[in-house]
């Protein structure tokens, strides 16, 4: 599996407060790598830091190209990590567009290709085809996406009506229809039930073999990390203290202490 | 409904009534009863002490009569007061205390009716509901009433000067619309574009000579450079802090207006503000200078000094038509759904990659640009600007037709601009009563329609239409 992305000593001080500590990993393309700790470990200021909600103290973040070449996340802000990086997130507390519908939602995903198409709405103004084919393309993606995750019956509803399990997938495939080589999830299962974690851990499988996408996940539900995980990454108080495949990490004693618990006496 | 005991139905109002009469008393005592007028020897004292009693006399009677009516026996209240309402005008005591009995009679023999019968209270208030079909179809028939407005036999000088007002409103709601309704940017000194554009066009007009076509374009410009200038750095603060900082530069665009009196006049205004012309062709006038034409002639018809009102109505409709046709085209764009999504969640949307500065600054100059022209046709129209037109009080009516009529929504604007401007206009003879009017709409608007006139929303896309 060749490397997709490479954390160097990543460091995030919030005044005396070191939540990142010199944190270094790699997560590799058409992967699942999962980042687990305990609460305040630092796994969503290493998210923050991916996707230019923070810029590091220290540190870099590097990303391998499709095209070649390499690109520094470190330094870009929030949308540039999308627009040029093709890194997409999701957010531990769901965070749609409540008012627009569905469809809409994953339309806006696409802005940047859809702008560019309208000569930056100068051709979308006057209706020109080019932005209407460039449409049609982005409702078919979006189709596509829905499709899959069986939401295409809701396409037309407001996204804040959609029962809770459905927000998390239309969050997932929202950031999906930025085409990104990376998706960032941020505990997608929180608040799911065990037959849609089961989907969803499903659906992380299907996207990472099917589609090749290098996953990042933060999750607490350690029964799907161990299932879908191809390596995992744990922090503890902002220091990473073991990096390895699921089955070394469940025998890591440094892990059990901090984290995982001694298994119960049968 | 449940019906207490007498005493109990009696006891409870009393002590509400006591209350509200106190705090009644406490207010009308130095408002009512102790007014100063002038005389020659300077200001005297008149002390009114017997009406500001009988003030608080009547809100306890009103309020008791109120918590009766609550308590269960609506009907006989409803009956008193009516009939207190209807003797009103016949106590000769003092004329505001007429009119505050009847007034406050008529609303609680309202609200005792409404609890009377009930399932009519539900049809009024919580069965209102606008279908639909009537939303879609409603601005085909508004767009075609206007249309053929001007050419009516039933249309005086008077109803057509409010007709153009009205629009304006319309164009500068619509305009405002963008930044409020799709942006979610709360603007409070929206006048300041409008200012800008009426004072681009005068200057440009009177100083460059160009007339109102060649300065139109230039004085949207103005404003929108004016957006982009000012937009640049306040755009990066957050909510209130936003609202606070545009209501600042509306003040201080009618300042600026007030002060440089080497270019605006400062607060004398700029007059004699060329007229519109029939797209240069033409002049509205019975006799053209030389070597211009006069539209009366141009078309072969006899001088009537309207001629030149009802071209100014087709110019005002043509540019909110214009505002509202552009605002139903970018939100199909990306454009548009960016300006949506920013609303709906800024932290998503970046995520996703769409450029905050960038998308907000171009809704928010945007938007100037059309306040802008709202501007430079307002000038052509009076043909007398001056600072004391674009006073914050502006920014909150247009801010509150767009509230009133439904964030977001095109027609509520029009409705809310009817109701804001065109009826106060239309009952000139109740003018002292328009504040009053006015409170009386907001609070049915916050008890019925909290979330505007017309609150739906219709998808930019559907996945049903498309092919």
């Amino acid at each position: 599996m060749s490397k997709l992305l490479s954390v160097e000593h990543l460091t995030m001080q919030f005044g005396g407060l070191k939540a990142v500590n010199d944190v270094s990993f790699t997560a590799s393309a058409s992967a699942i790598t999962a980042i687990i700790g305990p609460n305040g470990a630092g796994k969503t200021t290493v998210f923050n830091c991916l996707t230019g909600f923070y810029h590091p103290t220290h540190g870099r973040i590097i990303l391998q190209r499709e095209a070649g070449g390499t690109v520094e996340l470190q330094h870009l802000r929030k949308h540039q990590v999308a627009a040029r990086a093709k890194v997409a997130r999701t957010f531990q507390n769901i965070r749609l567009f409540a008012g627009m519908t569905v469809l809409e939602n994953l339309i806006v995903a696409q802005h940047n290709r859809l702008q560019r198409a309208s000569l930056f709405s100068i051709a979308g103004l006057f209706g020109l085809p080019a932005y209407k084919n460039a449409e049609k393309d982005a409702v078919e993606r979006a189709r596509f996406w829905l499709d899959r995750v069986g939401l295409t019956a809701s396409a037309d509803v407001p996204a804040g009506s959609l029962p809770y399990g459905q927000q998390r997938k239309l969050e997932i495939v929202r950031a999906l229809c930025t085409e990104p080589v990376l998706l960032c999830l941020d505990e997608p299962a929180a608040g799911l039930n065990g037959s849609e974690t089961a989907e969803l851990a499903r659906f992380l499988r299907e996207l990472r073999d099917e589609h090749g996408l290098a996953i990042l996940l933060i999750e607490h539900d350690m029964g799907m990390v161990m299932g879908i995980s191809d390596h995992i990454v744990v922090l503890d108080y902002g220091r990473k203290i073991a990096d390895a495949a699921p089955a070394v990490i469940k025998e890591d004693p440094a892990v059990i202490r901090a984290y995982l618990g001694e298994p119960e006496a049968a | 409904m449940l019906r207490t005991p007498l005493r109990e139905a009696l006891l409870r109002p009393l002590r509400d009534g006591a209350l509200a009469g106190f705090v009644a008393l406490v207010l009308c005592l130095p408002i009512v009863g102790l007014p100063t007028s002038e005389t020659a020897n300077g200001l005297i004292l008149r002390p009114r002490i017997p009406e500001a009693i009988a003030f608080a006399v009547a809100v306890f009677l009103g309020r008791f009569a109120l918590g009766v009516a609550e308590a269960g026996r609506p009907r006989p209240v409803a009956l008193i007061a009516l009939l207190v309402a209807i003797a009103a005008p016949f106590i000769r005591f003092a004329p505001e205390f007429s009119a505050a009995l009847a007034i406050g009679g008529l609303f609680v023999a309202l609200r005792a009716s409404l609890l009377a019968f009930p399932t009519l209270a539900g049809r009024i208030t919580g069965g209102v509901k606008i279908p639909p079909v009537a939303i879609k179809r409603a601005p085909l028939v508004i767009l075609a009433l206007l249309v053929v407005l001007p050419l009516t036999p039933v249309i005086d000088r008077r109803l057509l000067d409010i007709a153009i007002l009205v629009l304006t409103y319309v164009m500068l709601g619509w305009g405002l619309n963008i930044t409020v309704g799709l942006a979610g940017l709360l603007d409070l000194g929206y006048v300041a574009f409008f200012a800008i554009g009426a004072y681009a066009y005068a200057l440009l007009s009177i100083s460059a000579g160009l007339s109102f076509w060649g300065a139109l374009p230039i004085a949207g410009l103005c404003a929108a450079v004016a957006g982009l200038v000012v937009g640049g750095p306040i755009l990066r603060l957050r909510g209130d802090y936003f609202a606070i900082v545009t209501l600042g530069f509306g003040e201080i665009t009618r300042l600026i207006a007030i002060n440089w009196s080497s270019l605006t006049s400062g607060s004398q205004g700029i007059a004699q503000i060329p007229r519109i012309s029939f797209f240069g062709v033409a002049d509205f006038t019975a006799t053209p200078d030389a070597g211009r034409h006069a539209f009366h002639e141009l078309f072969g018809i006899s001088f009537d000094p309207s001629h030149r009102q009802i071209f100014i109505f087709y110019v005002i409709l043509a540019l909110a038509l214009a505002v509202n046709a552009f605002i139903a085209r970018s939100r199909k764009l990306p454009l548009g759904r960016a300006w949506e999504a920013l609303r709906e969640d800024e932290i998503a949307a970046q995520s996703l990659g769409l450029n905050l500065q960038r998308i907000r600054l171009s809704a928010y100059a945007i938007a100037a640009s059309w306040g802008g022209l709202a501007g430079a046709f307002f000038a052509v129209r009076q043909g007398f600007i001056s600072p004391e037109s674009f006073s914050f009080l502006e920014s909150a009516v247009i801010l509150a037709i767009v509230v009133l009529g439904g964030v977001g929504s095109q027609l509520g604007v029009v409705l809310a601009a009817i109701v804001m401007i065109g009826v106060p206009e239309l009952v000139r003879q109740l003018a002292e009563y328009r504040m009053l009017a006015f409170g009386v709409a907001m609070v049915a608007i916050m008890v019925w329609r909290p979330s505007g006139l017309i609150s739906r929303r219709e998808p930019s896309i559907r996945l049903g239409a498309a092919p």
